[in-house]
């Protein structure tokens, strides 16, 4: 079977972020980009299908402007067979990402999509759930453990309460959590042999889609600072400050 | 003219970086208090490539330009110097049988190597010869279709824990011409370690003294030509001057954006430290010192890897330059922490006691002016 795994170019999680002055965004300019670390595990997840045999070929998909190439080739140097670019320099929210998922889907036909669970840039955790519905399959999301059978997959998912598991048809959308495996580091005569493989290249027109924003950024800015404690001298004070001050009981 | 690392390059980079922030950083300072050898941490690296870097595909190694290994070498150390260090000789010794050994020694060690399931250590320096390496004493005397080994070698990095010693003795006459080059395997009667000595730093990273005692080694175990071992040994050296004088870079490049971060967050008169120009100019001058010695390190490095007849003279250059520039960062980062500089619980006292030594081996910074003065004088 063929697994298909987006990966998301986004800041590197060791950076400290900065908001623009004009309220815009957040600063990308001269900044560490990587790819999204539970798209690392998707790919993980994905090649270990391959090197057990149960996975025959496994594509890595990312949009947005050309240096998502970097990403895709640690993708490919993680082990990916080939690659996937929907260049355009627009501004994608998880459902226009879903509808070109679900096109690329429908001329790939995998049998398995991993989709990392959220990105850390947005934090939306909606594009796998997205895609699942736009294509009509099974989903399973926050998988901490996929055991592939025949025609199916048993999931075990990692939810508030603890872990449930799943049995779910193929063709399916998993999202992959962060103690789904850890992921392999690309090795240098990997890096090399990356370069090799083939990255295709097409843009959401081609797809069919448009990727015009349904939500507007008014504005974006820092969270508060946090603010320095108080101490209090009694178990009154105490309790009447929750009370009045915080209101929380 | 293209300063710019190519995408490959970059890629080489990500991967040492993320490497070291996640299998070296976190353990660096357990590791130099106990005095701990990461055997199993540097099987993992040779997973990733490490192992052999700029050695032969065919065996197991990357395949890779000394260029490369110097970008490598700079993100490793800047998770651990010490450790980095150790990985930089392993590939040198591993560099020297894949470039003068015979087809069947590469078949025989370098697979091996590669994978770092067997580590190497390099023997050149003896109590009695330093600086003037030429002037070894260790005798390896013909006897059949061996050699006998007597003698003594010293600061031999990975003594007593590592498989294979590459070993500079003496076959013949006085001088660099007399000189061979044989590997000795661990478990060979008659080799012997001396006491770990106590260290400044590079503690994770044994060294100790090895010796020979009648000690029989198959003449199938020499590298190259009699009398060449020298030569062997040199042209080591240049590429090994090169990934100490990154690791320099790379513990400096640490100790650097420490500072950054410390001088932006700690407040002294009621202002941040990076209000003060005086301490403004000083991290200036460390980024610029960083940025020359790393310009050094690549452009000795791209001579290198082009087989240039100046690459000796530059990589001398650069190893002076940028093991001197690395000690001075990080004793400036040090100094801007203030007392907490000064203790264990921040990683800048560690870093300049890993770096120091950079300036004493692989040749030193003096025997380094030695060298690009020979070679500008035309002597």
């Amino acid at each position: 079977m063929k697994v298909l795994v987006p990966v998301k170019r986004v800041i590197d999680y060791n950076v400290k972020i900065r908001v623009k002055p004009d309220g815009s965004g957040v600063e990308t300019q001269n900044v560490k980009m990587s790819m999204n670390p539970f798209d690392e595990i998707s790919i993980e997840e994905a090649v270990r299908m391959k090197e057990k045999g149960v996975a025959e070929e496994v594509i890595a998909v990312s949009m947005g402007p050309q240096q998502c190439q970097e990403t895709l080739r640690t993708a490919l140097a993680m082990g990916a067979d080939r690659g996937i670019h929907v260049k355009t320099d627009d501004v994608l929210e998880p459902l226009a990402v879903a509808k070109m998922l679900k096109a690329i889907a429908e001329k790939e036909q995998p049998q398995m999509i991993i989709v990392g669970k959220q990105a850390i840039d947005d934090d939306c955790n909606q594009t796998g759930q997205m895609t699942a519905a736009l294509l009509g399959w099974s989903q399973a999301t926050f998988a901490s453990v996929i055991e592939l059978g025949e025609g199916t997959a048993k999931v075990t998912r990692e939810i508030d309460g603890g872990l449930e598991t799943v049995d779910i048809k193929l063709p399916a959308v998993v999202t992959s959590d962060l103690r789904l495996n850890e992921p392999r580091y690309a090795s240098l005569p990997n890096i090399m042999k990356a370069k090799k493989k083939p990255i295709e290249e097409m843009d959401p027109a081609s797809l069919g889609v448009d990727t015009t924003p349904r939500v507007k950024t008014l504005k974006v800015s820092e969270p508060p600072k946090r603010q320095g404690g108080v101490k209090v001298e009694s178990v009154q004070e105490l309790v009447s400050k929750l009370v009045n001050e915080a209101k929380v009981i | 003219m293209d300063f710019e690392l190519s995408p490959d390059q970059a890629a080489f980079r990500e991967t040492a970086s993320q490497f070291a922030a996640e299998e070296l950083a976190p353990h660096a300072a357990a590791w130099d208090e106990q005095g701990i050898f990461p055997v199993d941490t540097l099987r993992r690296a040779a997973e990733v490539g490490f192992g052999g870097i700029y050695v032969s595909e065919d065996v197991g190694g990357s395949g890779l330009s000394r260029l490369d290994a110097a970008v490598i070498f700079e993100e490793l150390a800047a998770g651990c110097t010490s450790t980095a260090a150790y990985i930089s000789i392993h590939n040198m010794a591993a560099w020297m049988i894949d470039r003068f050994g015979s087809g069947a020694q590469r078949e025989r060690w370098l697979p091996a190597l590669t994978r770092m399931q067997t580590l190497a250590s390099y023997c050149l320096t003896e109590p009695g010869a330093g600086s003037d390496a030429a002037a070894l004493r260790t005798r390896a005397v013909r006897d059949g279709d061996h050699y006998v080994l007597n003698g003594t070698k010293a600061f031999i990095s990975g003594a007593s824990r590592t498989d294979l010693y590459v070993c500079m003795v003496r076959t013949g006459e006085e001088g660099a011409n007399g000189i061979s080059c044989i590997v000795v395997e661990k478990d060979t009667p008659g080799l012997g370690f001396g006491q770990l000595e106590r260290k400044m730093g590079w503690n994770s990273q044994p060294t100790a003294m090895v010796t020979f005692d009648d000690c029989r080694v198959p003449v199938a175990n020499r590298i190259g030509e009699e009398g060449q071992g020298f030569r062997i040994a040199m042209q080591g050296l240049d590429g090994g001057r090169l990934n100490i004088a990154a690791c320099s870079i790379g513990g400096a490049r640490a100790c650097f954006e420490a500072a950054r971060e410390h001088v932006l967050e700690r407040r002294a008169f009621g202002r941040t430290l990076a209000e003060f120009q005086a301490l403004q100019f000083k991290l200036a001058d460390m980024a610029t010192a960083l940025e020359a010695s790393r310009l050094m390190v690549h452009r000795a490095a791209a001579l290198l890897d082009r087989g240039d007849t100046e690459a000796t003279m530059h990589c001398a250059m650069a190893k002076r330059f940028a093991t001197d520039a690395g000690f001075d960062v990080c004793n400036e980062a040090l100094q801007l922490h203030g007392g907490y500089g000064y203790l264990r619980d921040y990683p800048l006292e560690r870093f300049l006691r890993d770096v120091r030594v950079h300036q004493i081996l692989e040749g030193t910074n003096e025997i380094m002016r030695v060298i690009i003065a020979r070679r500008l004088l035309g002597r």
